[in-house]
């Protein structure tokens, strides 16, 4: 028996590794332990490759490798602040989505040097490449999105669904002309000049699949693009006829496509409407009606003496964190003002809507950076009867996820989008920078409510004043 | 179909219904960490970059070989420390189960 017989079998308890990693991640106590075995199986899964016999020629280029990109990603992964998590994790999704596709080209670019394309192997490297390539150049812009690297509303032009339609057909037309020629044993076409054809139209696929999608919306790109990756992972898995591959890869297929489910249904919305639809691009007639609206009626604007005593004078209070606490770091601030309140017997609570932030369960991560117990953080569906029993409903930053509109009016582009009942509350104080709409480009009715007090500010300037106050007050 | 290609399609269904089992059971708070970790796992790509990079022959090849292992290690380590900085966070909470 020599060690290269025992390769299978390291990969093997990788692949147990990557199961129980994920089973660890249903808790948060058993979390963290279960993303360390399961890093500890992909070093196994590395180590073991080295000793595969194909491997042995290409060890320097193969450790020069490592060291980059290990460097890479160790560097990016302890400087990212917390807020920038989710275009971090877009990075590495795309890099990931980046070395499926490089896989495929080179396994393309094996088997045409030895004249043998054959329609199965062909037809799930072609998979691989196109959608690790989409995956990587979706990935780039969804990262230049969120950095403000490029602009983060939808980018939208008249004949957009033409030229990602087109693109597309492209893309299928010349993937076909090449698994005819694989199975029909025609190797006429000269192949590699195709793939690289394919992977530049897949590249341009993904970058106009991402850019017309706005900010709002990348909680669910990124599940996706997530998806897309894992997906990818599995092809080359069936290409290299690897096991570890296809198990680790359509794991996270699953998983990436459970959170794009669930995050598409929080905003009631399905996936091909997130995709194509027009949101984002609000019809410009509601848009002028709702901009009308804002005119006409007053909005009630308080300093943060006036909210310190509206806050000690209440029972209940429920924070609704938004992205705009996240853009201010303000976490730290609202966590010394919610210990204040609770130092005086008031109740704090906080509501995470399920797309509130950036990435699925964003909001739930910045809190628990300041320390916020998780027992205090309630989704919609437990807070929402508790907004008429609020004294207080403290929203910071949240916009959209808050809008009444989604409820009330057929016209606006997010109606049907389950909400947090923030109006429901005896008061309301909107911790805000400016009357600008937010990511949905569209204006919010609850600022117009009689309930509600605007406190314009800096999430964090504004709540640490408010924190002051109350402290000078008690 | 070949033996070994159907072998392969069994452990690709298996690895579905294992997959969505698992991963349904996971909390919300916990649904950023779980894709940063699902993120790192897919980073497993890294072992068919090191086959292809060390098969392949020429300058191009071997850069785009580079190149692959590359990115496929930034994907794992990148990956898996971003999930452990997330989850420490969330370490020294009580115990005490959310309903």
């Amino acid at each position: 028996m020599t060690i290269e017989t025992l390769i299978p079998v390291a990969y093997l308890i990788a692949a147990i590794t990557f199961i129980l990693g994920l089973k660890g991640l249903s808790s948060p106590t058993t979390a963290v332990q279960g993303n360390r075995i399961a890093a500890g199986g992909m070093l196994i899964a590395v180590i073991a490759t080295f000793f595969a016999a194909d491997v042995k020629g290409g060890v320097p280029i193969i450790l020069a490798g490592i060291a980059v990109g290990g460097v890479a990603g160790f560097a990016g992964a302890r400087m990212v602040k917390m807020t920038a998590m989710p275009q971090m994790v877009a990075l590495f999704n795309g890099a990931g989505g980046g070395a499926a596709a490089l896989v495929a080209i080179l396994e393309f670019a094996r088997n045409v040097d030895a004249g043998s394309l054959e329609f199965g192997p062909t037809l799930a490297t072609l998979l691989a490449l196109i959608i690790g390539a989409v995956s990587f150049s979706g990935s780039a812009v969804a990262f230049g999105k969120l950095q403000g690297l490029i602009t983060p509303k939808a980018f939208r032009y008249s004949s957009q669904q033409l030229v990602t339609g087109g693109i597309a057909a492209a893309t299928l037309l010349l993937s076909l002309v090449l698994l005819a020629s694989a199975f029909f044993g025609a190797v006429n076409v000269p192949a590699m000049f195709l793939i690289a054809l394919i992977t530049l139209l897949a590249l341009a696929f993904g970058i106009a699949l991402v850019m017309p999608i706005g900010g709002a919306d990348m909680p669910v790109v990124i599940s996706l693009l997530n998806a897309y990756t894992g997906l990818a992972v599995a092809m080359a898995g069936f290409t290299l006829n690897n096991q570890l591959l296809i198990v680790a890869g359509t794991l996270v297929g699953a998983s990436g496509t459970i959170l794009t489910r669930l995050m598409s249904k929080a905003m009631n919305r399905s996936l091909g409407n997130v995709l194509f639809g027009a949101f984002g691009a609000a019809t410009t007639a509601s848009g002028a009606a709702a901009s009308a609206g804002l005119e006409g009626r007053s909005i009630r604007s308080i300093g943060p003496e006036d909210a310190a005593i509206l806050l000690s004078y209440a029972q209940n209070v429920i924070v609704v964190p938004g992205y705009g606490l996240a853009v201010a770091q303000a976490q730290h601030s609202v966590r010394e003002l919610a210990d204040l309140l609770e130092s005086k017997g008031i109740s704090v609570k906080y509501a995470i809507h399920p797309v509130a932030g950036r990435m699925p369960g964003h909001m739930n991560v910045l809190l628990a950076e300041a320390n916020v117990p998780y027992d205090k953080l309630f989704d919609m569906d437990q807070i929402n009867p508790e907004f008429q029993r609020a004294d207080v409903a403290l929203v910071i930053g949240a916009n959209d996820v808050t809008n009444p509109a989604a409820r009330s009016n057929p016209g606006s582009p997010i109606y049907g989008m389950p909400i947090l009942d923030v109006d429901k509350a005896q008061n309301i104080i909107v911790i805000k920078r400016s009357m600008k709409p937010g990511f949905a480009g569209i204006d919010n009715d609850l600022y117009l409510d009689p309930k509600t007090a605007m406190l314009f500010g800096d999430a964090k300037e504004a709540v640490g004043k408010v924190v002051q106050e109350l402290k000078k007050a008690a | 179909m070949t033996g070994e290609a159907i072998v392969a399609a069994y452990v690709f269904v298996l690895a579905i219904f294992v997959g969505f089992e698992v991963v349904s059971k996971v909390p919300s708070t916990l649904h950023t960490p779980l894709m940063s970790g699902a993120n790192a796992i897919h980073g497993i790509v890294i072992v068919g970059a090191m086959l292809v990079a060390s098969a392949i022959g020429g300058t191009l090849g071997t850069i785009l070989g580079f190149l692959a292992v590359v990115l496929g290690t930034a994907n794992v380590v990148g990956g898996f420390v971003v999930t452990d900085r997330m989850l420490a966070m969330f370490k020294q909470r009580p115990a005490r189960k959310r309903e």
